[in-house]
C-alpha cells in the first residue's frame, strides 16, 4: 500500500487561499491526493474542509493558488470529477432512474443509452427494482445510494464526497462504509472524502489529511498501513486502527468547543 | 445589490423610478402622468385642506374600527378553533370559503343593509381582514409544541396561566403574521368600500378629482395612500421579525 | 372519521343557512330576503339562462387579465429571481404594489382606457400581477443551492440548469402564486363590474338592487362567490395532486 509513488497524483492543491469577506477559510493550503486511493479530509467544523472540496470541484473559485486534476488546472466543474452531496441533492420531481441518469443527461447522452448505464449503476448500489420510485418514497440511505449511482454513472476518475454519510443513520452508515471500501478496491478511481467522524476517516482511508482551523491548515497527514489488507471485519479491532483514532482525537480535542 | 463596493439598501431603486417618473412627466408624454415634482407641490397645497383632512380621518376611522373588530373577534375565535375540535370543524369550512371568496361582491349587500356610510365601510374592512387573522391564530395554536403544554401542567399551571403564559406567546409569531396580512387586506378593503360607496372618504375625493381631471391632485392622494399602506405593512413586518427569532427555533 | 367530518360540514351548512332563513323571516331588514327566497331566485336565473350569459360576460376580463398577468408575471418573476440587479431594480415596485390599495387606480384607468373591456382587463391585471411576480421570484431565488451546485458539478449549462432544475423546483410555488392571482383577479373582475360599467353578474346585482328585487341580487352574489370558491378549491386540489411529494424529499428530511 505504501508503494504508491508520489508522482501518480490525481489531484494537487497548491497554495490555495480563500476568504469569505473577513473570515479566513483557507490559508496557503497545499495537499496531494494519490491516484486510486481514498483520501479523507478530517477536521472540526469550520476548518474549511468542505470549502476545499468545493474548490476542487470547481464550484467555488479560490482567491489565489492552483488546483490541478491530472495535471490540468481547474477552472470550473469538469467531466473528470463527480460530486456526491451531503444532502443528496436529488431532484424531487424525478424518478430514481432519471436522477441517476441526470449527470449523463446534462452531458448530452441519448435517453436509451444513459438509461442503460443508469440501470447498471442502480443495480450496483443495490437499488434494483426502485428505478421508477421517487426520492420521497426512499429512506435516507437509499437516497444517498441514488446520489452515489449518479456520481458513478458519469465515470469520472475523481469522486468528491462531501460528508456523504452524515445524514443517514448509524447502521446504514456502517454498511455504506463497507461498500465504499469495496468500491475503492474495485473501481480504479480516486476518492476525496470529507468527514467529521474520526472513526469513519480511519476506517475508510488510505490517507487522512488532518485539517485544523484558525488559520486553516493541514496539520498532519496520516497513512494507515497495517490493517488495510486484513479484511473489513477485523479493522475495528486492529490495534493500529485504535491507536490512530486516539492520536487524532488528541490533536483535535483542543479545537472542540 | 452592490454598486462601487457599497451595499445598496433595499428599496433604494425607488429613487430611480421616481426620477424616471419625473422625466416622463417633464416631457409631457401623457396628460395622465404629471411630473413627480408637480404632484408634490400639489400635495403640499392640499394636505392641510379641509376635504383632505376629512377624507383622511374618515378613512382612518373606518380602518381602525374595522381592524379593531377583526383583531378582537378574530384572534380569540382562532385560538378557540385551534383548541376545540368541534368548533373547529364547524367553522373551518366557512372561514376557508370567505378567505378565498371575492368579498367585493358582498359590498352591495352591505350598502343596502347598513346604508351608504361609515358602518358599511367598517364592516367591509373587517370582512376583508378577519378570515386570515382567524386562520393564522388557529394555526399558531395548532403548532404549539405539546411538550410546552405538558411542562406547564407538570409545574401545576392553572388554565388561565397556561393560556396567557404558554398559548398566547407560543402562537404569537403566527398571530402577528395573520394580523399583518389582515391589515394589508383591510387597507384594500377600506378603499374598495369607499370606491363603491363613493360618497365618503377618499372615494369622494377620487370622484371629485377624476370628474374635473385634476391629475396631480389624484396622484397626490394616491401617493399618500400607497405610502401609508406600505408603512403599515412594513411596521407590522418589523414587529413580526422581532418575534421570529424564536419562531424558527421551535 | 370521514363520516364525522362530512356530517359536521352538513351540520354547519344547515346552521348557517338556517340562520340566514330565520333572519330573513324576522326580517332583520326589508333588504334581507330569506335563504329560500334567494335560492328560488337563483333557480329562476338558472332556468332563464341569465346567470350563464352573465358568467361569460364576467369571466371574459378575468380570463384575459389572468392570462396576461400569468405570462408577464411569471416571466418577470423568473428574471427577478435569477438576476440580482434586476431584483434590486424591479422588486420594490411589486412589493409596494402588493401592500397598496390598487383599487384606487380604477378612476384613473377609466379616464385613460374608458369604460370598456380594456379597463376591466387592466383592473384584473393590477390585482393579479403582484402576487404572481413575488411568488415566482421568491421560488426561483430560493431554489435549493445544493441541487443547483449538483447541476453545475455535472456540467449543466445555464440554460439547462434553469429549465431542468430551477423551473421544475419552483413550479409548485409558482402555481400557488397563480391561484392567489386568480383569487385576486376575481375581486378585480367583480369590482370593475360594480365600479366601471355594470355587465355580467355585476349587472344583475346593480339592476336588481335598483328595482329592489333583493332575492335576485342575493342570488347573483351567492352564485358568483360560490363559483369563485369552487373554482379556487378545485385548483388547490389539482395543485396537491400534481405536486404531491415534490415538496418533500428535497432535503435530507
Amino acid at each position: 500500500m505504501n508503494a504508491i509513488s508520489t508522482s501518480s497524483k490525481a489531484v494537487e492543491v497548491r497554495n490555495v487561499f480563500k476568504n469569505y469577506g473577513e473570515v479566513e477559510a483557507l490559508q496557503d493550503l497545499s495537499l496531494d491526493f494519490p491516484r486510486g486511493e481514498l483520501t479523507s479530509l478530517l477536521g472540526p467544523s469550520g476548518c474549511g474542509k468542505t470549502t476545499l472540496l468545493k474548490i476542487i470541484a470547481g464550484l467555488l473559485p479560490a482567491d489565489s493558488g492552483e488546483v490541478m486534476v491530472n495535471g490540468e488546472t481547474v477552472t470550473g466543474p469538469g467531466p473528470d470529477r463527480a460530486f456526491v452531496f451531503q444532502d443528496f441533492a436529488l431532484l424531487p420531481w424525478a424518478s430514481v432512474i432519471r436522477n441517476v441518469a441526470f449527470g449523463l443527461e446534462l452531458r448530452g447522452v441519448g435517453k436509451s443509452e444513459r438509461e442503460a448505464i443508469a440501470e447498471k449503476y442502480i443495480a450496483d448500489v443495490g437499488l434494483d427494482g426502485f428505478e421508477l420510485k421517487f426520492p420521497h418514497q426512499l429512506s435516507g440511505g437509499m437516497r444517498q445510494r441514488v446520489g452515489l449511482a449518479r456520481a458513478l454513472s458519469v465515470d469520472a476518475q475523481v469522486l468528491l464526497m462531501d460528508e456523504p454519510f452524515s445524514a443517514v443513520d448509524e447502521q446504514t452508515r456502517r454498511k455504506f462504509q463497507e461498500d465504499l471500501l469495496n468500491l475503492v478496491k474495485h473501481e480504479n478511481k480516486t476518492f476525496l472524502f470529507v468527514t467529521h467522524s474520526i472513526e469513519e476517516a480511519v476506517y475508510v482511508s488510505d490517507q487522512i489529511a488532518l485539517l485544523l482551523p484558525r488559520p486553516s491548515r493541514v496539520s498532519e497527514i496520516i497513512r494507515p498501513s497495517g490493517f488495510r489488507d486484513k479484511g473489513i471485519d477485523s479493522i475495528r479491532r486492529d490495534s493500529e486502527y485504535l491507536d490512530i483514532v486516539d492520536r487524532i482525537w488528541d490533536s483535535l480535542r483542543t479545537y472542540v468547543e | 445589490m452592490k454598486a462601487f463596493g457599497y451595499q445598496l439598501p433595499a428599496m433604494s431603486s425607488l429613487i430611480i423610478w421616481g426620477l424616471l417618473w419625473e422625466l416622463v412627466g417633464q416631457l409631457e408624454l401623457t396628460f395622465f402622468l404629471p411630473a413627480l415634482s408637480e404632484i408634490f407641490i400639489t400635495l403640499s397645497e392640499i394636505i392641510g385642506t379641509k376635504p383632505f383632512i376629512k377624507a383622511l380621518t374618515e378613512t382612518g376611522q373606518a380602518f381602525f374600527l374595522g381592524t379593531f373588530y377583526a383583531v378582537t373577534i378574530g384572534i380569540p375565535l382562532g385560538i378557540l378553533m385551534g383548541k376545540n375540535r368541534f368548533i373547529d370543524e364547524l367553522l373551518l369550512p366557512w372561514v376557508n370559503v370567505f378567505l378565498s371568496a371575492p368579498l367585493t361582491a358582498l359590498v352591495p349587500v352591505l350598502m343596502v343593509l347598513f346604508g351608504f356610510g361609515l358602518k358599511a365601510i367598517v364592516i367591509t374592512t373587517s370582512l376583508f381582514a378577519i378570515w386570515i387573522i382567524i386562520l393564522n391564530a388557529r394555526a399558531g395554536v395548532k403548532q404549539i409544541n405539546p411538550a410546552l403544554v405538558e411542562m406547564a401542567h407538570s409545574f401545576g399551571a392553572s388554565p388561565m396561566d397556561a393560556f396567557f403564559k404558554i398559548y398566547f406567546w407560543a402562537a404569537l409569531p403566527e398571530i402577528l403574521s395573520g394580523v399583518r396580512i389582515g391589515f394589508i387586506r383591510a387597507v384594500k378593503g377600506v378603499i374598495i368600500g369607499q370606491l363603491l360607496i363613493s360618497i365618503v372618504g377618499f372615494g369622494a375625493l377620487f370622484e371629485l378629482y377624476s370628474s374635473q381631471f385634476l391629475m396631480s391632485h389624484f396622484w397626490a392622494v394616491l401617493l399618500v395612500l400607497f405610502t401609508l399602506a406600505f408603512s403599515i405593512s412594513e411596521f407590522l413586518a418589523m414587529l413580526e421579525r422581532k418575534v421570529e427569532y424564536y419562531a424558527s427555533k421551535r | 372519521m370521514r363520516n364525522r367530518t362530512l356530517s359536521l360540514k352538513i351540520l354547519s351548512s344547515v346552521l348557517i343557512f338556517g340562520a340566514w332563513e330565520v333572519a330573513g323571516r324576522v326580517p332583520v331588514s326589508f333588504a334581507f330576503p330569506t335563504f329560500l327566497e334567494s335560492m328560488a331566485a337563483l333557480w329562476t336565473l338558472t332556468i332563464e339562462g341569465t346567470i350563464f350569459t352573465a358568467y361569460v360576460e364576467t369571466l371574459k376580463p378575468l380570463v384575459v387579465g389572468v392570462m396576461i398577468s400569468a405570462f408577464f408575471g411569471i416571466g418577470l418573476g423568473v428574471w427577478i429571481g435569477l438576476s440580482r440587479k434586476f431584483d434590486w431594480f424591479v422588486s420594490p415596485i411589486f412589493i409596494v404594489m402588493q401592500s397598496a390599495p390598487l383599487a384606487a387606480l380604477i378612476p384613473l384607468l377609466i379616464m385613460v382606457y374608458g369604460i370598456g373591456l380594456t379597463s376591466k382587463v387592466f383592473v384584473v391585471c393590477i390585482m393579479a400581477m403582484p402576487v404572481i411576480v413575488l411568488n415566482t421570484s421568491g421560488a426561483v431565488r430560493n431554489t435549493s443551492v445544493s441541487i443547483i451546485e449538483m447541476g453545475k458539478s455535472f456540467l449543466g449549462t445555464r440554460r439547462e440548469i434553469i429549465m431542468k432544475i430551477i423551473m421544475p423546483s419552483a413550479s409548485p410555488i409558482i402555481f400557488v402564486g397563480l391561484r392567489l392571482g386568480i383569487s385576486a383577479g376575481f375581486i378585480g373582475a367583480i369590482l370593475s363590474e360594480l365600479k366601471i360599467t355594470p355587465t355580467g353578474v355585476g349587472d344583475i346585482i346593480s339592476y336588481s338592487r335598483s328595482i329592489a328585487d333583493y332575492p335576485s341580487m342575493y342570488a347573483a352574489i351567492f352564485s358568483i362567490i360560490l363559483l369563485a370558491v369552487l373554482f379556487l378549491n378545485i385548483l388547490e386540489r389539482v395543485e396537491v395532486m400534481i405536486f404531491k411529494g415534490i415538496n418533500k424529499g428535497l432535503v435530507s428530511d
